[in-house]
């Protein structure tokens, strides 16, 4: 049983990783729970680039996910942090239905072009709506964890918790849907759709689902960055963020469940080193990384380490 | 009767300027189906070449009206130097990998030359309105308007037919709409098909300098300019359907103008109207206005 032995080991990273927490920086907390976020909007990816799409627009989910959260603790005064991530769950999950319902018909660069219009058009709403502080955004107040109200000192290692518990489940359920007979059929799909219509499977239902799941998971971190940052603003959804995600896949590849997190933590550092270094030539800098990993490592960080473990494939 | 005019000619200069922006992209796209990236990391450069050399122009006092002829041909050959390269050394090795790869590496090529130009030009902005205020201002009824606007339409129009032109009457022309057909007969028949991509880029990427380099004079040239373009142009292209001259151009036309009627009658829709429309108009037609049927792969 391969398949619990990655949820397991992922499991086991992240308890190591909270038992250390007293010993990582306040920033470093920071990091570690927006490279936890950024990974599960990027889980979703996968899911897309297994069957062979590439979306430049989850930057939609992910800002609606964070509006949603922003707006429940603002106006209706949801403090606790797990009704938040799922409001913004369903919230990001009905929406990426609804336009699911149009984008499982496209393919290949339409499929990447009218999810970043889509997108477009939220950030278009969102910097011309006055009352939600217009390009501004605004601020999101602190939140309780089950009733338990962290200090200061405690808010940081309690958000990264709740997103290492969350990526934690995404990681299993992610990893059960790929064994499932609809996970098997992504690369099917990417291969050959008309094949796999012929043996009675439908790519558009398939292709449906994984969006919503992409729309859910990307919810879910934007709720998560909401809290985590305590300010939400519309350049979430500009498609230049949809980008870091693509570039996010790219970087960990698609080889198993945990390789967006790897590729997350690898765009991490490189973007904070890169930023602090030299912040006028960071994008250079990941740029660089981008095409280098497509030239000499075209399956991502993961392919490296499974070919350090010896794995034969 | 008034107002009707005005929307009319703000919506022309936008339309002009939406259509030298996304006409490059889409021949590009047309011929070897790469969908680029850096397309408005072009403008910028071409922005950026012809704010450099419109400083220096005015600054020794050179004829001014052959500014224009200057910008013109400073902005193409800085496309026509930078794009060849990079598809040759950067995009080339790849093309045996999927479409989505190929569009990843322009990607990245993309966040390599906002940083390269901002390397090269630094982060304050330029500003060279001397062409702009060169060609003075003509009446419609009692508004008044910059003569740039003419040239700007003038300009796309140019480009335009001598797309067409280029297309059809050429023997270029033949070759890019035989490798268009099919890519590997036209090798075998002994067309350079290498030659053709790599001329290709370089025009379409000089088509996205050319528009930066003539817009340069009404903005400041700052860090930043392509991201707007990029997505601008994508939306026009893919509402007129990618790889189609006239879909572009018809794209343009309608896109322009109604941005311009959403400006002065809700300017709040300003922003997204465009991207409105791509969206609308791909429900009804998946692959764009003109588009051709594509084979199915068994």
């Amino acid at each position: 049983m391969s398949a619990d032995k990655t949820v397991i080991r992922f499991a086991g990273f992240l308890l190591a990783l909270l038992l250390c927490a007293s010993f990582i920086p306040q920033w470093g907390l920071f990091m570690l729970t927006i490279v936890l976020a950024n990974g599960l909007v990027v889980l979703g990816c996968l899911l897309f680039l297994r069957a062979g799409l590439v979306s430049f627009g989850q930057a939609l989910y992910f800002c609606f996910g964070a509006y949603t959260t922003g707006l429940a603790a603002n106006f209706l005064n949801v403090t606790d942090v797990f009704l938040l991530l799922l409001m913004s769950a369903v919230t990001s999950g009905i929406m990426a239905w609804l336009l699911g319902v149009l984008l499982s018909k496209y393919r290949a660069i339409f499929f990447g072009l009218l999810s970043m219009a889509f997108s477009m058009i939220l950030y278009g709403l969102l910097a011309k709506t006055e009352s939600l502080g217009s390009t501004d955004g605004f601020n999101v107040p602190a939140v309780t964890i089950l009733g338990y109200e962290p200090s200061s000192e405690s808010v940081r290692v309690s958000i990264l918790a709740v997103a290492a518990l969350l990526a934690l489940l995404a990681v299993s359920f992610g990893q059960a849907f790929l064994k499932s007979p609809m996970g098997l059929l992504l690369t099917a799909i990417r291969d050959n759709e008309i094949r796999v219509e012929y043996m009675g499977a439908s790519a558009q239902k398939t292709i449906h689902t994984i969006y919503v799941i992409g729309g859910v998971f990307a919810g879910l971190a934007g709720s998560i960055v909401a809290v985590s940052v305590g300010h939400i603003d519309p350049t979430m959804a500009v498609w230049t963020t949809s980008g870091e995600f693509v570039f996010i896949t790219i970087m960990g590849g698609i080889g198993s469940v945990i390789a967006p997190f790897l590729g997350a933590l690898a765009f991490g550092i490189i973007h904070t080193v890169a930023f602090s270094e030299s912040p006028n030539t960071w994008q250079l800098v990941l740029g660089t990384a981008l095409i280098g990993i497509i030239y000499i490592l075209p399956d991502g960080l993961w392919s490296l380490l499974s070919r350090l473990r010896g794995d034969k494939k | 009767m008034s107002q009707f005019l005005v929307i009319l000619i703000d919506g022309m200069n936008y339309s002009a300027w939406l259509f030298l922006s996304a006409v490059g992209l889409t021949l590009i796209y047309g011929v070897m189906k790469i969908l680029n990236v850096a397309h408005g990391s072009f403008y910028s450069l071409g922005a950026y070449v012809a704010a450099s050399v419109m400083g220096y122009w005015f600054a020794n006092d050179y004829p001014p009206y052959w500014s224009f002829v200057a910008l013109a041909i400073s902005a193409f050959v800085a496309g026509f130097i930078v794009g060849p390269l990079l598809e040759r050394f950067m995009l080339r090795p790849q093309y045996d990998k999927d479409e989505v790869v190929i569009l990843l590496i322009t990607y990245g090529l993309f966040l390599i030359l906002e940083d390269v130009i901002k390397m090269i030009w630094g982060v304050d902005p330029y500003f060279v309105s001397e062409p702009y205020e060169l060609l003075d201002m003509f009446e419609v009824g009692d508004m008044i308007y910059p003569r740039y606007y003419l040239l700007m339409v003038g300009l796309a129009v140019t480009v335009g037919l001598g797309l067409l032109f280029l297309l059809k009457k050429t023997k270029f022309g033949r070759l890019l709409v035989a490798v268009i057909h099919d890519r590997e007969i036209s090798a075998a028949m002994g067309v350079n098909v290498g030659l053709v991509f790599a001329i290709t880029f370089g025009l379409g990427c000089s088509l996205a300098a050319l528009a930066g380099g003539f817009t340069a004079p009404t903005i400041s040239v700052s860090p930043g300019l392509g991201v707007e373009v990029i997505v601008l142009s994508f939306a026009v292209v893919v509402t007129g359907g990618l790889g189609s001259l006239p879909g572009v151009a018809l794209a343009s036309i309608f896109m322009g103008l109604l941005r311009s009627v959403c400006v002065h009658f809700a300017p709040q829709f300003e922003l997204f109207v465009i991207f409105t429309v791509m969206a609308m108009v791909l429900t009804f037609r998946p692959r764009g206005l003109f588009s051709l049927a594509e084979a199915r792969k068994i």
